[in-house]
């Protein structure tokens, strides 16, 4: 199980805005290890996240995100309290969903 | 009798409905899949189904013109005009160009940053892909100093 991303999510004059920064190495397959191998490429894929259960926002990504990724999006609406939830989901089928109340 | 018959009734049904998942699942990829793989930028356009993107001012790219880690490369696009359907970001001269595809519903805004990784000194390009089939491009080149002394 990888590391929990960190989130915040701040409302103010009625938009939300999410910043996230995830835990991922996002190998773009091109590497190679100190033995001389290619390291097998191994990034996020998907990436969602939703307001209150409904979803909002959805990326694809490539290899070329760095590693541990860092995400920012503005939600139009969102007061405190609320709940922003995200996901990624990456090549080898690893999943991790974190959520944090918006202030 | 029964159920022999039943056994190769599932025995039928069970890898077709896997197949056909897997299909399923396969297709509903395979467009992005190739163009994040494409090699080069012609090729990601031409996967995503995007002809002629025109340079515009309503596209905003927000990067520095000197990264001195490659590694680590912010970026930043929005646009305020509405009718954004998704935002890409493009690395020209990584071996792989296409970065990410942000998908822009109703209740964001098309306002987007991460980081990305380049391999080079390149242009960078971000493009708008609007609802009434227009695309639109900001481009911005970046300098990768690996050396670390800012040349």
């Amino acid at each position: 199980m990888s590391d929990p991303m960190r989130i915040r999510a701040q409302s103010s004059a009625g938009q939300t805005t999410v910043r996230v920064l995830m835990s991922h190495e996002m190998e773009t397959g091109l590497r190679k290890d100190a033995a001389g191998k290619t390291v097998p490429a191994w990034h996020i894929q998907d990436v969602v996240a939703s307001l209150n259960g409904k979803q909002v926002f959805s990326a694809e990504w490539g290899t070329a995100v760095s590693k541990n990724p860092y995400l920012q999006f503005i939600i139009k609406g969102g007061k405190a309290g609320d709940k922003v939830s995200v996901t990624w989901k990456d090549t080898k089928g690893e999943q991790r969903t974190d959520e944090v109340t918006v202030n | 009798m029964t159920q022999r018959r039943d056994a190769l009734k599932w025995g039928a049904v069970l890898p077709t409905s896997v197949a056909l998942s897997g299909w399923l699942t396969q297709e509903a990829h395979a467009f992005e899949k190739n163009a994040f793989e494409a090699k080069n930028w012609t090729d990601a356009l031409k996967a995503l189904g995007v002809s002629a993107p025109m340079d515009s001012k309503e596209l905003v790219l927000n990067c520095p013109d000197i990264a001195e880690n490659g590694a680590v490369v912010p970026i930043a696009a929005s646009c305020a005009t509405p009718g954004v359907k998704k935002i890409l970001f493009f690395v020209e001269k990584n071996p792989s160009p296409l970065v990410a595809i942000f998908n822009v519903s109703e209740d964001i805004l098309a306002n987007f940053s991460t980081r990305t990784k380049m391999s080079q000194t390149s242009d960078v390009m971000a493009l708008a892909l609007m609802q009434d089939g227009r695309a639109l491009m900001s481009r911005k080149e970046i300098k990768v100093t690996l050396g670390g002394c800012g040349g």
